[in-house]
Parts: C-alpha cells; sequence; structure tokens
C-alpha cells in the first residue's frame, strides 16, 4: 500500500509498504530517519518515541496506515521543532531530517567534541549533552522527544513530575540521575530564556 | 570532588584545555542526541536482504531432520542455510572453548539455539520463511542443576568433552573449578566464638542493553566481507568469525557500528557469522536485527548461582575463617565461565582479612540458557552472599553492621586468599564511613499538603498505599572487583596515533580498535591526546580491524590498557615531535638540548614555561605517527589445586547505602535512596566516571528487587523474553544516587587510574537487600526479591 504523512514538516510518501509494516519501520527503513530506536518493538520501552498530530506514541505500536495524513515529529526533527516553537510558528512539525548516508560512519572532528555548538540543538537536546545524560544513546531520541512534550506541557516540572513522565522509556546506562539533571537543566534554562 | 591521599602526578598538559581531570562532553554527543548516529541496526545498504534466524523450540533434543524445501519456495527469499550448508570444516566457536556450533549438527542443546538461517528481500518474509523449514526433533532429559548434571548417571551436554579443562574437572558436566586453600579453615573455625552459615541463590540476570544485536555484511570484490557491528572486541569475533568462513583474517574487515550498550552481553558472538555467511552465500549485503524476544536468546546472560558460605568470628568481632561453595550454572555452552568462576573464586571472601580459607568455585554445563560475561563477571553473585553473611555475623555479635566490616576490612597489603598482596589503596573502611555519613533522606517524603503523592511511595500510580502498612530500612555494603583480563591472559592494547597541521592548527588523530559501547572511552581518549600532546583538536578514528587490537570493552579495563595504550603512543608521539623540533629549530635556543621540554597549549614549552615554538612551526611539513602495542604488568595462572597465584592486576573497591521504604502487606519495595562511594584511582572524566557509578548501581538495583529470567525448571525453556515480562528499573523505580568520589592513585596504573565500571554492580545489590531485611527482618537468601518472598506467599 502507499502511506502518505508528515514527517517533521516535510509531505512524504512510502510506496510497497506492507500492511504489518510500523510506523518505525516505515520512518527507519524507507524514509531514511533511523533515529528513532528499535530497542523492544512491543512498546516497552520507549525508544521509538515520536509525536504524531502532537502526541508522543511508540511507533513501533503504531500500524503505518493509521499515520496517513498526519503529522509525525521525530527526534530528526525535533530542533526545528522547538525552535518553531517557541517562534510562535508550525506548531504540528518542523523541516529537515537527515539522510542515512550523511549519518553512516561518524567520525568526531576536531573541535565538534565539546558542545555541538553551532548545530542548532533544541534545549533538551543542548541539556543531554551538557548533563552527561548521553552514554550509549540508544534510549536518548525517545527521552527527547518525552522530555520535549513534558516541557511544552509543563515548563516547571517537579522531580516526581519528570519522573511519572518518563517512566514509558527504559535506560540501561545512566541510572536515570544525568536524565534527570538534564531535564532540570532544560527547564532551568528555559524558564530564564536562556 | 574531594582528592585524598596521595596526588596523582601530571606534569605534561595541565595548561591545555580539555585535557585529562576536566568533564569534557562526549565527541558523539551531538550525533546522538540528533539521531544521526549509526547504531547497527540503522545500516542501510542499496539491494539489502534481510536475514533471520531460526531457533530451537525445545532445550534438548535430537535433530532427526531439518526441511527446508517451502522456506526456499517462498518468493522473496535468497538462500536458506543448515549445517550442511558451512564453508569449512571449523563449524564451531567459542571465547576460550569452541563448543558452539554456528549451527546446531544434529543435538540442540538450549532453548533458543540457532538451527537454520534465511535471507529474504523482506524481514518478514525471511521470518515467514523461517517459520515454513520444518524441524523434526526427538527430545532428551534435561540438565538443568547440580543435581541432574552430577548425578552418577548424569546425561552430559557435551559427550567426548577435550578441552583444556576437561582433563582436571572432576565431572564432564563442569566446564571448570577452581579450589582455593589457605591456611586452615578447619582449625581456624575452632577459635571462633560464633559461625554462621547461609545457603544463598542469586538468579539469572540478563544484560538488557537497549540497541539489539545487529549489523551489516557487505560481500566484497576480493570474496571477503565487511562487517559492521556492534560488537565489544572487534579483533576477538574477527578470530572467530574468519576461521568458519573459511577466509584470512585479512579478507574479514570489521568496522564498529554504533553500540546501544553492551554489560558483557556483546562479547560473545551473536549473528556475526550469521550474516557474513549469507552475505557470502548470496552475494548481496544482508542486515541482521534482532528483536527484543531474540535477544533474550541471542547472548548469554549473569550466571545465576547457588553459593553455600560459612563464617566464623571472635566474640570481639575479628573474622577466624570462611569456608565456601558456589556453583554457576554456565548453561549449554562455556562462553566465559571458565573465567567467571575464577573471578568468583578468587574473590569470594570480598574486601575483608580472613587469612584461613577453603573456597570451591565451580561453572556446569546444563540444558539452561548459556551464561556468560555480565558487568560484575562473577563478583557480583560472591558479593550478594558474602555481605548477607557480615550481616548476620554482625546480628550475631551484637555489633554495627558496617562497624564489623570496618573492624575486617583490608587496606594496602592485605594479603589475599591466592596469596596476592594488594599492592595499591584499598579504602574499604574508608568508603564505608563515607556513604555512612551521608545525610540520609527524610523520612515520609510522600506527605504533602494535598495528602499523600503516591508516585514516591512502594506501589506508585497503582496507587496500593497512602503510608499504612510502609516500613523504612537502611543496609550497607562493600564489595571488590578485580579490573583487566586475569590469570595470566596476555591484556595488551594497541593504539595508533598521529599528529599532523591541518590548516594551520596542530591535530592529534588517535585511531584505536576500542568498542565505544557508551562508557565514553572515546571522550577519555581525546583528553589524554590533549594533555600529552598539547593540542585541542583530537580527532577520533573510527574503531576497526585496520589497527591492532584494543582488547575487550570489559572488566573495567578499556580506560586504564586502552587509555594506556593512548597515552604511551602519544608520548612516542611526542618524543618524535621533540626531535622534529631540534632539528628545525635547536640552534636558535639552547633549552632544546638541555631544558625538560612539554607540549602545552599547542606550543613546545620548557618546565619552566618558557615557549620555544609552536607546534604547528614544529610539524610544518611533517607528520608524526606511531602504532604501539601496551601492556600492563603480567599476571599468573591460579594454580588448580591451591588457586595461589598473582592473578590479578589492580582491585576496584565501592561501598553503598540503601534506604528502602517496604509496604509489608503487599511486598513492596521502593528504594529510597542508593548511595555510593568508590574509589577511582583518578577521575580522568568527573562526569563520566558518575555516570558509570550511578549506571551500575541502577543495574544491581535491578538484580535485588525485579530482573530475573525465569527457566521453566522441568523443559528448561525461557518464561519470560520480552521487557513486559522481564523488568529493569524504570526511572520510577529508580532513586536519587548521591556519589561521593575518592581519588587514591594507583602508582602502577595510568595517571593512578583505577577502572571503575564494575564495582558499583556489585555492592549495590547487598546494600538493597541488607535494607529489606532491616525493614521487614526477614532472612531472604535469594535475589531479586518478589513480593511474595516478603508476605509469606512464596
Amino acid at each position: 500500500m502507499r502511506v502518505n504523512f508528515t514527517v517533521n514538516g516535510r509531505p512524504q510518501e512510502a510506496d510497497d509498504v506492507w500492511e504489518g509494516e510500523s510506523l518505525l519501520y516505515v520512518l527507519r527503513e524507507r524514509l531514511g530517519l533511523p533515529g528513532s530506536k528499535n530497542a523492544c518493538e512491543q512498546g516497552e520501552c520507549g525508544s521509538c518515541t515520536v509525536r504524531l498530530d502532537g502526541v508522543p506514541v511508540c511507533s513501533c505500536l503504531v500500524a503505518a496506515g493509521q499515520a496517513e495524513g498526519r503529522d509525525v515529529v521525530t527526534v530528526e526533527g525535533l530542533a526545528d521543532f522547538a525552535k518553531q516553537r517557541a517562534e510562535g510558528g508550525c506548531a504540528t512539525g518542523a523541516c529537515g531530517g537527515t539522510s542515512l548516508d550523511e549519518a553512516k560512519g561518524w567520525q568526531a572532528k576536531g573541535t565538534d567534541s565539546q558542545t555541538g555548538e553551532g548545530t542548532g540543538l533544541s534545549p533538551v537536546q543542548q541539556a543531554f549533552i551538557d548533563a552527561g545524560a548521553v552514554q550509549c544513546g540508544f534510549c536518548t531520541p525517545g527521552l527527547l522527544v518525552a522530555s520535549d512534550e513534558l516541557l511544552e506541557r509543563n515548563p516547571n516540572p517537579t522531580d516526581a513530575d519528570i519522573r511519572e513522565a518518563l517512566s514509558g522509556n527504559l535506560c540501561r546506562c545512566t541510572g536515570y540521575e544525568k536524565i534527570m539533571d538534564a531535564v532540570r537543566l532544560a527547564a532551568a534554562r528555559q524558564s530564564e530564556g536562556v | 570532588m574531594p582528592a585524598n591521599g596521595a596526588p596523582t602526578k601530571i606534569t605534561q598538559g595541565y595548561r591545555t584545555k580539555g585535557g585529562i581531570g576536566e568533564s569534557t562532553l562526549r565527541p558523539d554527543g551531538t550525533l546522538k542526541v540528533t539521531g544521526e548516529f549509526a547504531y547497527s541496526s540503522d545500516m542501510w545498504h542499496e539491494d539489502m536482504l534481510w536475514g533471520q534466524i531460526l531457533r530451537s523450540t525445545v532445550a534438548h533434543a535430537e535433530i532427526v531432520s531439518i526441511d527446508t524445501s517451502e522456506a526456499l519456495a517462498l518468493p522473496g527469499v535468497y538462500a536458506v542455510m543448515t549445517y550442511d550448508d558451512l564453508p569449512t570444516e571449523v563449524k564451531n566457536y567459542g571465547l576460550e572453548i569452541q563448543d558452539t556450533p554456528v549451527l546446531a549438527h544434529g543435538k540442540v542443546r538450549h532453548h533458543g539455539e540457532p538451527v537454520a538461517i534465511v535471507a529474504a528481500d523482506h524481514p518478514e518474509t525471511a521470518r515467514r520463511a523461517a517459520a515454513k523449514i520444518k524441524v523434526d526433533y526427538r527430545e532428551l532429559p534435561v540438565v538443568t542443576d547440580e543435581k541432574s548434571a552430577l548425578a552418577p548417571d548424569a546425561i552430559l551436554v557435551h559427550e567426548g568433552r577435550d578441552d583444556h579443562h576437561s582433563g582436571h574437572v572432576p565431572h564432564p558436566n563442569i566446564v571448570h573449578r577452581q579450589p582455593i586453600v589457605r591456611g586452615n579453615a578447619d582449625e581456624a573455625a575452632r577459635r571462633a566464638d560464633v559461625i554462621v552459615r547461609g545457603e544463598y541463590t542469586f538468579g539469572m540476570q540478563d544484560q538488557a542493553f537497549l540497541g539489539p544485536e545487529s549489523g551489516l555484511a557487505v560481500p566484497e570484490e576480493d570474496g571477503g566481507v565487511h562487517l559492521y557491528i556492534a560488537t565489544q572486541w572487534l579483533h576477538s569475533d574477527l578470530r572467530q568469525i574468519a576461521p568458519v568462513l573459511g577466509l584470512p583474517e585479512e579478507k574479514v574487515r570489521m568496522t564498529l557500528a554504533g553500540v546501544g550498550g553492551a554489560f558483557g552481553g556483546r562479547e560473545d558472538l551473536s549473528m556475526q557469522i550469521h550474516a557474513c555467511l549469507l552475505a557470502l552465500r548470496t552475494g548481496k549485503p544482508v542486515k541482521i536485527v534482532y528483536n527484543r524476544f531474540e535477544s533474550f536468546f541471542g547472548h548469554v546472560h549473569r550466571h545465576p548461582a547457588k553459593l553455600y558460605y560459612e563464617h566464623g568470628a571472635t566474640k570481639d568481632g575479628k573474622l577466624t575463617h570462611m569456608k565456601c561453595r558456589i556453583v554457576l550454572d554456565g548453561g549449554a555452552y562455556a562462553s566465559a565461565s571458565p573465567a567467571v568462576v575464577g573471578n568468583a573464586s578468587s574473590l569470594s571472601v570480598g574486601p575483608y582479612v580472613v587469612d584461613d580459607v577453603d573456597i570451591e568455585a565451580i561453572a556446569l554445563y546444563t540444558n539452561n540458557p548459556p551464561c556468560g560475561a555480565m558487568r560484575g563477571f562473577g563478583a557480583v553473585q560472591a558479593c550478594f552472599a558474602y555481605e548477607a553473611q557480615m550481616d548476620k555475623l554482625a546480628k550475631k555479635l551484637g555489633m554495627d553492621p558496617v562497624e564489623f566490616r570496618q573492624l575486617n576490612a583490608m587496606e594496602q597489603g592485605t594479603i589475599m586468599p591466592t596469596g596476592q598482596p594488594v599492592d595499591s589503596p584499598a579504602p574499604v573502611a574508608e568508603l564505608l564511613r563515607r556513604v555512612k555519613a551521608m545525610p540520609l533522606p527524610p523520612e515520609r517524603q510522600w506527605e504533602s499538603s494535598e495528602g499523600a503523592d503516591v508516585r514516591q511511595l512502594p506501589g506508585g500510580l497503582s496507587n496500593t498505599t497512602h503510608g499504612e502498612g510502609v516500613v523504612r530500612g537502611v543496609g550497607y555494603a562493600v564489595g571488590i572487583k578485580n579490573v583487566g583480563f586475569s590469570e595470566g591472559f596476555d591484556d595488551y592494547s594497541t593504539a595508533k596515533v598521529r599528529m599532523e597541521v591541518v590548516g594551520g592548527e596542530p591535530v592529534a588523530t588517535v585511531h584505536t580498535a576500542m568498542a565505544e559501547v557508551g562508557q565514553g572511552g572515546v571522550t577519555v581518549h581525546a583528553q589524554i591526546a590533549r594533555t600529552e600532546l598539547g593540542v585541542t583538536q583530537v580527532t577520533i578514528h573510527p574503531a576497526d580491524t585496520q589497527v591492532g587490537s584494543a582488547g575487550s570493552t570489559s572488566a573495567s579495563r578499556q580506560t586504564y590498557v586502552t587509555g594506556g595504550a593512548v597515552k604511551n603512543a602519544c608520548e612516542l608521539v611526542r618524543e618524535k615531535v621533540l626531535e622534529i623540533g631540534r632539528r628545525k629549530f635547536g640552534s636558535y635556543h639552547p633549552a632544546w638540548a638541555t631544558a625538560e621540554l612539554l607540549l602545552e597549549g599547542g606550543k613546545v614549552v620548557t618546565d619552566g614555561g618558557e615557549v620555544l615554538a609552536d607546534l604547528a612551526d614544529v610539524l610544518e611539513g611533517e607528520a608524526v605517527e606511531v602504532e604501539e602495542e601496551w601492556r600492563h604488568r603480567p599476571t599468573e595462572a591460579f594454580d588448580l589445586r591451591t588457586g595461589q597465584g598473582n592473578g590479578h592486576v589492580q582491585y576496584s573497591f565501592a561501598a553503598h547505602r540503601a534506604v528502602v521504604e517496604v509496604d509489608t502487606e503487599l511486598g513492596l519495595v521502593k528504594v529510597i535512596e542508593l548511595a555510593c562511594a568508590q574509589d577511582v584511582g583518578k577521575a580522568l572524566n568527573p562526569l563520566s566516571v558518575i555516570g558509570q557509578i550511578q549506571g551500575g548501581t541502577t543495574q544491581g538495583l535491578g538484580v535485588a528487587v525485579m530482573e530475573e529470567i525465569i527457566v521453566d525448571p522441568k523443559t528448561a525453556k525461557v518464561r519470560n523474553p520480552s521487557f513486559t515480562d522481564y523488568l529493569i528499573p524504570t526511572i520510577l523505580d529508580t532513586p536519587t544516587i548521591p556519589v561521593d568520589v575518592l581519588e587514591l592513585a594507583d602508582e602502577h596504573a595510568p595517571y593512578g587510574l583505577r577502572g571503575i565500571g564494575e564495582a558499583p554492580t556489585l555492592s549495590s545489590t547487598p546494600a538493597v537487600l541488607a535494607a529489606i531485611r532491616n525493614a521487614t527482618g526477614l532472612e531472604l537468601n535469594r535475589t531479586p526479591v518478589r513480593p511474595e518472598h516478603l508476605t509469606g506467599t512464596a
């Protein structure tokens, strides 16, 4: 079947989609957007979290056909999404995304090893780097989408609020402490207008 | 961060920004937060096929027949392979003992063993084709525990063993046995005023790394193959893969793809050989990605164990002796079992002074899932048991459990049961003091003006209590872990470092085969290069097999060993740079010949701080490159009869204090706080150090209260292979983890550092158990603790 939907503000068309394919599979394998992750493919880990018409969902549990005509935001579009939200525009999605060719075979270059300055990260993305909330990073995309959504509806969450909002996202590396730090940091920076 | 004791001597690099000791940020951080970091499961290639493995549905059976015809006939299927299609005489692999079939031959020995592989143009086609392969099994009785493994008429899991352990083990279903005898435990027991005995059970834990086993094998024009793979040790994989493919190692090129965690679960091969076989058979790139269900069958787990301990103490609280017997279930294949036995045995006494010991550790062959490496590696199970014993002894003596431990704590100079002296700081008593001195979290934190915040209570949002029936408990534990590969293993690493001028700036490139699995080795390598070479810009080359082995990302060893290799290679590069400088500019300043010279802030400076030249000028038109192996001091094998030998490189210590609240009516546990104090020698990157300690602590928490692979004792089948049924801690299950880091330099190690990744995984579990015992008064001799163990309904 053919599926048409908007991803990160850009209309996308996927052809020859088998009816059993998940939104996650179509994003990763047909649209070249592997940022959403496949840690469990059964809705338990949250690594595939995307916004579907604004609502955070496990994209592994959404049949691709269910996304027809809808707006999806993935981690690849999160920076633009947050930027446009901050500027008051385009509430449903953003433009951009990364081709897999570009993503292949990363190599840390001289100066990008510090804070990723100049890459136009959203506040939560920058906070995750700065707070040391990223280790292996496999849970990170889902946590970023969920954290961004939390701060959108609750700019000053308590610790209990943060834990509740992120309880659907498993992380095996960090023990979550630095993730708590990152969300607190993003909230603080956001409220200070930094 | 407090720094006590001997300062670590660092003369080079203290004026260069971003060097060791700073919390520099991950070089891969930006890619990881934008979704651009390419993990092994993200790999994609034009015309790529998908591989699928068919696994056994039973634990122990003869394979009567395999019929692949229906699978092959399915449109979209390119290849189906079984044992008969393997290209060479080498059909097994294994880390130490090559006992693991690439594809089952005539027999399966555990639930989920690979039997056949398929390549198709869509993953669902591959799955359906695999389901159409007909395997006729004739089931055999299963070996599941010590009793069934060691009975006189026991079924042998591996008949006709001829590995290097088969000659010394008392039974062919014992993979390896390591006794340690020192002093005379029976005689010393007569001095004991109290004796405590315990029988402990440790459940099977899964590494549960989030990035599933996956990779992409691309056939190459020269008949070889290029594998993009998530692993812990590229060269170990290579040594096992190439012979099965019938290719020389140089025709199997390996590049590390992004690794989504490992924790020991990627030490063994998973889909590596299968993907290569299918790629070579079809002539097309083949990608294999396990789903979570398959991942539970696709890697080894932490050994479940039975531990039998006896300790004695005098009435003034001094340990007299210790006897223990540790029985580890290795499952169907050896994996890392022999080394796990060595660790369990040699670390079974814990961080305590006990001169008279009688120790035995064994690993069994059974038809349970294969077990091997997981963070803490044999030391975890022992720590759970000996720390329970310490609490029992303290209670029997009427002593404070922390004071009792401090009274018996080892220190620098203590002789291990193996006869090896502990020759670097061992601040066991101090770590306990620090963790005890931290302020306790306030009581009844769930209370608020609007009533109980159930999110902070046992049961959480299930809303099972508003505080009634909830009891608080506090518990302590401390542990000892070895760092690096032990028992005489040639545990080296290789680093290639290049220095040159790029765009007018001096740039260093560090190339190793180290597997970055999330621990932050790439961050540390850049820091070391900055410190040693005085440059700001450091490029970390992707890890591959175009450079020598870096050894495994295991055993808390990479910062020590590959970090040591990078430091060593940088030092050699620095010497060459200074030679060039002397040749070019030596005549301009006498200090080139007379002073001790350093590279700092992009310049050559004297130790007095005088600038002699810009590195950019020295290196203009010249590039310096060094590739060199580096080794820590050697270790020895343990004597097979007495267990004596200088078997370990370095020891690592951590202590925990757990505070729990238990709903005693429902048996629900909420861990309120899990404080840790650890000696790290020298924190090369404090932010990463704390991240490692908190992560390790949380994995210990998991196996204390929730994580266990349940294997049916009648069928040896795995009953909970999913994140729905195998629970790992969520952010709601995980408490705050305050960390106190001690930095006591080990003079034998680069920068004085100590491997840190595993120690926090040891003491976390027994601390939580101690706290639950403290809250409930129950004995609790098994982990994980489930509600039925607390409510008496087990």
